[in-house]
């Protein structure tokens, strides 16, 4: 790839039904605000759920190719432990990783066939990785819903954007403005909660 | 869905939109008077899109043959008609399709064809844009939601100049990529007021068709001529002349990211090609290289015309390209070693990352799926070949299940079972046969295979999974789930009444809840048992839908779990094992523990684990404790 200093490539991973894809066009449209061209695709397998879930988001002055090559990516969010380890290698030598420590164990590994790595944040951060992980899932519920975790991850990469963390927060309430807007100001703490998280 | 009508965005609205949505913003703008589509990854939102816009008729159809045959219809009356499909869908459309490109059209006509290139959801990976050269079609090949947006309304253009269907193919990376683009404004379209009786032009009979291959071949000649000339195929200049591409759809953008100096020619109007521009090209560059996803079909064109051009010989003929791919594989057309080009942005110092190793995770029914139900049965039962389908139910021949031998296209697992029972060698004398197929499938494709094996009279029990949905692509409505495109009420198709009119004895026709295992097992195993056919149908909705009412979710009474591991066994994602532990029975066999835990949050209460735990340690969460629900896993932030 080129390389381009000009382009930010984030790469948004989890769990087929966690919300990766939302996440990702969140950070498109915000990036569209600040007048950067933007342009997002995913690989979602074939059911509806649980399966791997990859999401590149891709802005700057003009994009061509949707979609981020291993070892481009400026930022990995991943919504779940050992899908940050999956994705690490994606990362650009200088990338940086936010993880939620979340793990969850699909049938595969109940049944035995596989292990589930006892340590995946460690793991990455031997692979020469710079990590911030956090409990999402436990901030989320000290707000009161297990769903604020989203928020809560876009707070947490919210400092490593070419444009102030605000816009993108406003960017979020003014989603829930719109939809469910009992929830704005919720969302705007888990936000703050995130960012917090990952200083 | 709602049936409520959207305000689309006004002319001159900067909007991301997916190239699904672009189409369908496109479509509307046509002023298309009808659209019609089966669901089918990656093409499904199309019409869930065009389901919100006003002044259109969009569908739902049963199948992506008669989805073309309504917009032929459609186009005869004097509109516009517009179809769209995933590129499997066209095999099963191809037979109005190979006829019309005959006749020829009214009102504009547009197929939207979808590719799976990379396997993202499909049984094979086919290129459509052979059905321009099979059918002498005009194909369109957008690169992004901009171009799938403007090439959308110029087919309907080029269909009403040279009186012919028009192919828009597209991939997944044009479909699923959401990028910025600025729509327009509707302009109501009406070729004709009425239908004309001509029977000359509309009666395939052979003494009429036959008058019409010639003006099919003049037609190619006008198209070859258009092409040529279109504005949608395009130089564009570049300094650095060792290498030339020819490119379009999705690989043009993998072209400008990976070789942002090279000359293109850009192909958007890609069938018939115009074979002069090629030659133009190749006049400038020092080599020439054709990037196209999949088939090399370009390649081989310019090939015949005695030019030397580069593709598949470098290029991977499977599979998407990448800039990645594209730099790797020419890598030597510019004297460079590959493995500098495989990581160009680690530095010697870094090194580059290792891609750690992480268990798979395929993807897993949902809790409380009643396919489950259906699977953890089939893989209690010995001595039965099954025949599978295409759906969310296909994943039961995976882990724990492996209760599914095949999967080959829409509605084969009737077909399939009958062959299997015809041509029983002697390994298989004394096994069941068995065919699974959801609901939708059934009605898309299996009814006439059904049919097939009541009137053979095949030794074959049918079960048909009703979830009431297309369930894999989404949740879409079909005819067995009572519900239109836009979610009005429309008459339910009666199963068991269907099946016993295609000639099923009414006593070997079963109606079977999937959460009662033991009811499913004695129906399943005295059906087997009886020589004919007989269908068991069972009657659960899919958990996605609003037809599905959530339970009291279970939990582990962990004191009482004696760790027999048969509750994993249901292979419910919401079911995990806390520690595995060996053990020794009375009869001296060791044999692993596994303890288990249910997630209560993921939990809705089907009770299928419940039914499979001996010593009742699966019981019914508190109602005092019962955790809030929550819509899958996580919930989406925003939605």
């Amino acid at each position: 790839m080129t390389n381009n200093p000009q382009i930010v490539n984030i790469l948004v991973v989890g769990v087929g039904g966690q919300g990766v894809m939302t996440a990702s066009e969140v950070l498109c449209e915000a990036a569209i605000l600040q007048g950067f061209d933007a342009k997002k695709t995913e690989m979602a397998g074939m059911s509806q759920r649980g399966g791997v879930v990859s999401s590149h988001v891709r802005f700057g002055p003009k994009i061509y190719s949707p979609e981020i090559a291993r070892g481009e990516a400026d930022v990995l969010v991943a919504f779940e432990a050992a899908e940050a380890m999956r994705w690490c290698h994606y990362l650009r030598p200088n990338g940086v990783a936010m993880v939620n420590r979340l793990r969850l164990e699909p049938p595969i590994v109940s049944l035995g066939l596989y292990p589930y790595p006892h340590h995946p944040v460690e793991d990455i951060r031997k692979n020469n990785v710079r990590v911030y992980d956090f409990d999402g899932t436990a901030i989320a519920l000290e707000l009161g819903d297990k769903r604020l975790v989203n928020t809560v991850m876009m707070g947490a990469i919210s400092e490593n954007l070419p444009f102030a963390p605000e816009v993108l927060k406003e960017r979020i309430v003014e989603r829930f403005r719109a939809k469910k807007p009992a929830l704005a100001e919720l969302n705007a703490q888990a936000f703050d909660r995130g960012r917090a998280a990952a200083c | 869905m709602n049936p409520k009508l959207l305000t689309p965005p006004a002319a001159g609205s900067r909007l991301l939109m997916s190239g699904n949505e672009a189409v369908a913003r496109a479509v509307w703008e046509s002023g298309a008077r009808v659209a019609a589509a089966y669901p089918g990854t990656p093409s499904t939102e199309i019409l869930e899109n065009l389901a919100f816009y006003p002044d259109l008729y969009a569908e739902w159809s049963v199948n992506e043959k008669v989805s073309l045959e309504v917009a032929i219809g459609a186009s005869l009356a004097g509109a516009r008609g517009f179809c769209a499909m995933k590129h499997v869908g066209l095999n099963v459309a191809s037979d109005a399709l190979m006829t019309l490109t005959l006749t020829g059209v009214v009102g504009g006509l547009v197929i939207a064809v979808a590719d799976d290139v990379g396997f993202s959801s499909s049984q094979n990976e086919q290129d459509s844009r052979y059905w321009g050269r099979f059918g002498h079609l005009p194909v369109l090949e957008p690169s992004d939601s901009q171009e799938a947006y403007a090439m959308t309304l110029e087919a309907f253009t080029i269909s009403e100049t040279y009186n012919t269907p028009v192919i828009l193919r597209m991939t997944t990376r044009i479909n699923h990529v959401k990028c910025l683009m600025t729509v327009g404004e509707r302009k109501p379209h009406r070729v004709a007021d009425s239908f004309t009786k001509d029977p000359r032009r509309w009666v395939m009979v052979p003494g009429n068709a036959q008058h019409h291959v010639p003006k099919m071949l003049a037609r190619d000649k006008a198209l070859a001529a258009a092409t040529a000339n279109s504005p949608l195929n395009r130089f564009e200049p570049g300094s650095d002349a060792r290498l030339g591409f020819i490119t379009s759809g999705a690989a043009y953008m993998h072209v400008r990211e990976a070789f942002p100096n090279a000359p293109i020619l850009k192909l958007g109007f890609s069938h018939p090609l115009p074979i002069d521009l090629v030659r133009e090209l190749a006049g400038k560059v020092e080599k020439l290289v054709v990037a196209e996803e999949t088939e090399p079909l370009v390649e081989t064109e310019i090939k015949a015309h005695g030019i030397a051009v580069h593709g598949k010989d470098l290029l991977p003929a499977h599979g998407e390209l990448s800039p990645t791919v594209l730099r790797k594989g020419l890598a030597p057309l510019l004297g460079q070693t590959t493995e500098a080009e495989a990581a160009p942005s680690i530095s010697p110092q870094t090194g580059q990352r290792a891609a750690l190793d992480v268990f798979p995770r395929p993807p897993t029914m949902c809790p409380a799926c009643p396919h489950m139900g259906v699977f953890y049965t089939l893989s209690q039962l010995r001595n039965v070949n099954i025949a599978g389908d295409i759906g969310c139910y296909t994943l039961g021949a995976g882990h724990p299940w492996k209760s599914l031998d095949t999967c080959i296209s829409m509605g084969a697992a009737m077909g399939v079972a009958l062959g299997m029972d015809k041509a029983r060698g002697p390994g298989d004398e004394d096994k069941k046969i068995v065919a699974v197929i959801g609901d939708s499938t059934f009605l898309h494709m299996g009814m006439q295979g059904l049919l097939d094996i009541a009137y053979n009279r095949g030794n074959v029990t049918v079960l048909l999974l009703d979830n009431r949905t297309v369930g894999m692509t989404g949740g879409q409505e079909n005819p067995g789930s009572g519900r239109n495109l836009h979610g009005a009420p429309t008459p339910r198709v009666d199963f068991p009444k269907l099946v016993e009119a295609l000639g099923i004895a009414p006593d070997r026709i079963h109606v079977v809840d999937p959460y009662q295992l033991p009811v499913l097992f004695k129906t399943l195993r005295q059906e087997t048992k009886t020589p004919g056919p007989s269908v068991i149908i069972t009657n659960q909705p899919c958990v996605l839908t609003d037809y599905y009412k959530v339970l009291t979710p279970y939990e582990v009474d962990e004191p009482l779990c004696t760790g027999c591991g048969n509750c994993v066994e249901v292979g419910c994602p919401a079911i995990h094992v806390t520690r595995r532990e060996k053990a020794i029975k009375p009869s001296g066999k060791e044999v692993e523990l596994a303890f288990a835990r249910i997630d209560t949050v993921a939990c809705t209460g089907c009770d299928l684990c419940e039914k499979t735990c001996a010593p009742k340690a699966i019981r019914h969460v508190p109602t005092s404790r019962a955790p809030v629900k929550t819509v899958g896993l996580v919930d989406v932030s925003g939605e």
